[in-house]
């Protein structure tokens, strides 16, 4: 059997033996440089990281670095990411070729006791999403292999895709499988080209073995297009705006009937852990999450980019590791633009790890941690988002229509000290009224950041309503705009 | 029971805020907002009266939903 990508050394791990209850996590998490949450020490590789200069298909042509880290590699684990997709034999050659038939007997059992969740943002556990739709009681299934990652932030699906296709494709096979399935359509955002002709090359090459219709869907560029349901209008109708539900899409998916809709990087892991297991899927994290998984490192840092984390690892780690200065930081936006900020002393020492943010009011989101340098205004970075979520919405919806527009033109307003506090109290009665009111969560996903945002930068927002000054630069807010 | 509105359908008349101001408050563009709890026994009659007055069909009163599940 090949051997296991990224299993710590045994000799340097110390297991942690479950006695932290959760509960005893103070608010803040001690100094900055603390390692009182790193109950568990994996050993760090030699020398300085590897990286790779890449230009990604993106449409709007961000320039991404990939940095390798080569303990903890398990999805990206492999030849250099400089080489582009990894062929299927180079991947068989590493990870020996995927299970069949009888060998995968009781992969969602493998799936649910591994305790994988979902990466598309919600977190939701994968082996119970299965489970749930293996035991339908009639129809044969879709799997929908989401690829559309419509966050601007974000990174790392097409990453994993343009990089890891094949692995992707071999847990589109198992879920279809698992669940019964008898199509799979590839929902891969159009403005993501490297990742798109991949997966396509993937899929041409493995026909034959997939054994069922499958097909590319190139979704269309937004923010709402990855969403579950949008994603089946459109490949259903050409709308990829968001559908009332119920209907689940698990219930009413594709072709009106039951359909999986699960995330690139959830299925690469199905396909890791139907090899390995879910003990050598549980061997990595620090805390309640077990795994690594995929973050994008953006903002004040030297080398933005799309690298693999051990769950837990704090945000200070992995900022520092993607080269930045610990003095310089202002606030951190943790889970992309539907995420949270967090103030610098809050967020330096906080284990990545989405059970134990959650538990914090925070969110891991899609894996987005975002650093905002401390010559930068937190409240006019809040005010972009809000204009961007405001833009983005799908426009069905009243309150996530007018509200979000009201929203993003007051933020505005405050960012360029044109308003005044009664501006402030406007934000938080929109922020109280919103969340819940539309048919998907981009309202409620905004409404957090907003939140976040009166709680980490209020006295900004209140400065800048009242003087017309920010209180980050000392300058007039005209100023400091642009 | 509980109300519960369709927001893909909902246009914003604000009928139901009119009519039932106990159980829906309305928002400034006359978008209902609703209560988290379920619907008072002694409401449901009225309550049922103001979903049959939408005129988008968008309210709607149904038994309580379970919590949180898959896609």
């Amino acid at each position: 059997m090949p051997e296991a990508p990224g299993a710590p050394p045994a000799d340097t791990t110390r297991r942690y033996g479950g006695n932290l209850s959760l509960c005893s996590l103070p608010h803040r998490y001690g100094t900055v440089g603390s390692d009182r949450w790193q109950l568990r020490r994996s050993a760090r590789p030699e020398g300085k990281p590897r990286s790779a200069h890449h230009r990604t298909g993106d449409r709007r042509q961000r320039s991404t670095t990939l940095i390798t880290n080569r303990i903890h590699q398990r999805l990206l684990a492999g030849p250099p990411l400089s080489g582009g997709a990894e062929p299927l034999d180079v991947q068989s050659a590493r990870l020996g070729t995927l299970p069949r038939g009888a060998e995968r007997d009781g992969l969602i059992s493998t799936i649910e006791a591994s305790g994988l969740l979902g990466r598309g943002g919600a977190g939701f556990p994968v082996g119970r999403k299965w489970r749930a739709l293996a035991d339908r009681r009639y129809g044969s299934a879709v799997v929908v292999v989401n690829g559309a990652e419509g966050e601007p932030a974000s990174a790392k699906d097409r990453t994993l895709m343009a990089y890891r296709p094949h692995l992707v494709v071999d847990g589109a096979i198992l879920a279809a499988e698992a669940v019964g399935a008898d199509e799979i359509v590839f929902y891969v955002g159009q403005e993501h080209g490297a990742a798109v002709a991949a997966i396509r090359r993937a899929v041409d090459e493995r026909r034959r073995e997939i054994g069922l219709p499958t097909r590319l869907v190139r979704a269309p560029v937004g923010y709402v297009a990855g969403e579950a349901s949008a994603a089946v209008h459109f490949i259903n109708d050409g709308d990829a705006r968001p559908t009332t539900t119920p209907p689940r899409v698990s219930e009413l998916g594709v072709n009106g009937r039951p359909t999986l809709v699960q995330n690139v990087e959830s299925l690469a892991y199905a396909a890791l852990i139907a090899r390995f297991g879910d003990h050598w899927y549980r061997s990595a994290g620090r805390f309640d999450s077990p795994g690594t998984a995929l973050v994008t490192v953006t903002g004040g840092v030297r080398e933005p980019g799309v690298r693999e984390i051990e769950l837990g690892q704090t945000a200070g780690e992995v900022a520092v590791a993607a080269g930045a200065d610990p003095t310089r930081i202002r606030a951190f936006v943790l889970g992309g633009y539907f995420g949270t900020w967090a103030r610098t002393s809050d967020a330096w020492s906080l284990p990545l790890d989405p059970a134990v943010m959650r538990d914090h009011g925070l969110t891991f989101g899609c894996g987005i941690v975002g650093l905002l340098p401390d010559d930068r205004c937190g409240v006019l970075a809040t005010a972009e988002i809000m204009a961007f979520m405001a833009r983005e919405s799908a426009g069905q919806c009243g309150p996530c229509v007018f509200g979000l527009r009201a929203i993003g033109e007051s933020t505005r307003k405050v960012a360029q000290g044109e308003a005044d506090t009664d501006e402030v109290r406007d934000l938080e009665r929109w922020a109280s009224q919103l969340p819940g009111r539309g048919a998907c969560h981009h309202p409620d996903g905004a409404i957090q950041l907003l939140v976040s945002a009166l709680d980490v930068f209020g006295d900004e927002f209140t400065v800048h309503a009242r003087t017309g000054r920010c209180s980050v630069t000392g300058s007039p807010v005209r100023a400091a705009v642009g | 029971m509980q109300l519960r509105v369709d927001w893909i359908l909902c246009d914003g008349y604000g009928l139901c805020g009119d009519l039932l101001p106990d159980l829906i408050e309305l928002d400034e563009w006359r978008y209902p907002i609703l209560r988290p709890e379920p619907v008072d026994a002694a409401f449901l009659d009225s309550a049922q009266r103001v979903v049959d007055c939408c005129p988008m069909r968008a309210l709607k009163l149904e038994p309580i939903r379970a919590g949180r599940r898959a896609g």
